[in-house]
């Protein structure tokens, strides 16, 4: 862990590093051409402090963005419209409700398609083949229908972002519960004991490792899914429509700000799926 | 014996409220017996009928469903419906996917993959670049990276050249990881066995260590053929030319063109599909010595 720190930690330099120098090459034509229109030259040094405190810059500096973070974070009260914390809470609201139930629904499915042959046979294909298919394109259509059938608000968003986590949930946790092999299965038998039994005893236990490894899986699609389901209905709330409406009038701080944003969700979602994660298995003795 | 008495008693009652919920009541647990049936059956067909059956079972339930309530076609179109409108708007379709899937997708796909393991085998020198990238790429891979899609749209523009900037990086940070611990599969043996060669850095990297990264950089550029489909549609909701998959779906959205929307939906299951299976031909006959893919 320590070991891997400086390399990380240069390589994090070296980004922001070439991201100044990006954000100066990059602004540096506006910064030239209003040069041009007031007559006067530009040396390196006011290159450098114009290009890096623009309003609306092609790419914002790395302390532009921090400033709109925090800005969005503590600049006002959490309830203001220009909140981040607001947006934020919007997007994750809908991305925790439609996770539970997307990955509740992918357990349940995994549990009939290890237990019962039609359904495995049946099922499975498809749910494979989904994974191929780009469902995060059906996004606006939900929305839209399901506004035109009066339903609004959270729940849609949620659909499709348990839409998203339900089919990697199926597809790890099917693997999961077949993990247990022949062996393992033959000795419960011996001991007589009940499909119920196998079940809470051998299959589910075994399952954990890889119910944890797609929930990550899961959690990023669903926060994936969310921001996209925001998108269409007109940018009102949450960490999509702030990237929609930072496009529509050129903010390009207010949108490196919500992307960052929803980055930190995104992060801190995945890294407590992982701490608990360590903590079951910890528990169940599979770590050591 | 029981299953099929509550199957039928469910039915029955079904008939009871409201006929048509009998119908389809009917038809489901009857394709669902059918199937129950075929799959205690042995044989290589088995595993090739069932879920076909299964699949052409919910599209008559989604067709019946619509033909029996009336369900308004603005909220679902029967399958019919969005064959037909398939049918009649070829043309259109077919403009979309280039611009979408052979412009954005295909292009964006190509550069960031290749770029992504270019810099696996420069990377692959430095240990210590190796721990200061994986830990950055392995975060940067769960990252929601479609949200850099209207930052590309003011760089690059409406047309394709925005979509294919998103998808580069979209699939360069999940072919990168792989292609990383690829390079890392060969075994010491196999390393020493190079070396009494006395071959060259480059000659290890062709002849061994390439060939042994294979399986791992196929990983990664299957999980990237979705990722590659998806930025490119969900970027161009964010602006697009008149054409392309991503617009024609926000456009008839305004327009409630629902069957439309479906069609374009086809479309891009059939091509994501498409695309992953390529991919992994392309896997079967690079990686034919791998014990994955050995025939049981």
């Amino acid at each position: 862990m320590l070991r891997s720190l400086v390399p990380v930690l240069t390589v994090v330099a070296a980004i922001v590093g070439l991201w100044y120098l990006a954000a100066i090459w990059m602004n540096a034509t506006w910064v030239y051409d209003q040069a041009a229109r007031e007559g006067r030259e530009v040396m390196l040094v006011d290159l450098v402090t114009e290009t890096l405190h623009q309003e609306r810059p092609v790419l914002p500096a790395p302390h532009q963005v921090a400033k709109g973070l925090y800005d969005g974070f503590f600049g006002q009260k959490v309830t203001s419209k220009r909140s981040l914390v607001y947006h934020g809470w919007v997007t994750l609201s809908a991305t925790l409700l439609g996770f539970v139930m997307g990955s509740g629904l992918g357990i349940l499915l995994a549990v009939g398609i290890v237990y019962n042959r039609a359904m495995d046979m049946s099922v499975m294909p498809w749910a494979i083949a989904s994974q191929t298919i780009p469902i995060l394109a059906i996004a606006p259509m939900i929305i839209v229908v399901l506004n035109s059938m009066g339903v609004q608000g959270i729940v849609p968003k949620a659909i499709i972002s348990a839409y998203l986590s339900f089919f990697p949930v199926v597809v790890g946790m099917v693997k999961g519960l077949r993990a247990p092999d022949g062996m393992q299965l033959d000795l419960l038998r011996t001991y007589n004991a009940s499909a119920v039994q196998t079940f809470a005893k051998l299959r589910l236990p075994s399952s954990m490792p890889y119910l944890f490894a797609s929930l990550k899986v899961g959690v990023a699609a669903s926060l994936v899914g969310t921001i996209v389901g925001e998108l269409p209905t007109g940018a009102v709330a949450g960490l999509g429509s702030r990237l929609l409406s930072g496009s529509y009038y050129g903010q390009t701080v207010q949108i490196w700000a919500a992307l960052f944003a929803a980055a930190l969700l995104a992060a801190s979602l995945v890294a407590i799926i992982g701490l608990a994660e360590r903590v079951v298995l910890q528990r169940m003795g599979l770590v050591r | 014996m029981k299953g099929l008495a509550i199957m039928a008693a469910v039915a029955a009652a079904g008939f009871v409220a409201d006929w048509r919920l009998g119908l389809v009541l009917a038809v489901w647990f009857g394709a669902w017996t059918l199937n129950a049936g075929l799959a205690e059956g042995r044989g290589p067909w088995v595993r090739r009928v069932v879920p076909l059956i299964f699949g052409i079972t919910l599209l008559a339930l989604w067709e019946m469903t619509v033909d029996l309530f009336e369900v308004n076609p603005v909220i679902l179109p029967a399958p019919s419906a969005i064959w037909v409108q398939l049918i009649d708007s070829i043309p259109v379709l077919w403009a979309d996917f280039v611009q979408t899937f052979v412009k954005g997708a295909l292009s964006g796909y190509v550069l960031g993959c290749g770029a992504a393991i270019g810099t696996a085998i420069l990377i692959d020198r430095s240990p210590f670049l190796q721990r200061g990238l994986l830990p950055v790429g392995n975060f940067v891979a769960a990252l929601p990276i479609v949200g850099i899609a209207p930052i590309m749209v003011m760089w690059f523009g409406f047309d394709w050249h925005s979509k294919a900037a998103v998808v580069v990086v979209m699939v360069f940070f999940p072919v990168l990881v792989n292609m990383v611990a690829g390079l890392k599969a060969t075994e010491p043996m196999q390393r020493d066995l190079m070396a009494t060669y006395s071959a060259s850095y480059w000659q290890t990297l062709l002849k061994l260590r390439l060939p042994a990264a294979l399986p791992f950089l196929f990983n990664g550029l299957k999980i990237a053929t979705t990722l590659a489909l998806i930025g490119a549609i969900v970027a161009e909701f964010f602006g697009s030319p008149i054409v392309g998959m991503g617009f024609r779906i926000t456009a008839e959205i305004g327009r409630l063109g629902l069957p439309m929307i479906w069609a374009e939906i086809a479309v891009a299951a059939l091509a994501g599909s498409a695309f992953y299976g390529l991919v992994a031909l392309i896997e079967k006959r690079m990686t034919f010595w791998h014990p994955s893919q050995r025939r049981q």
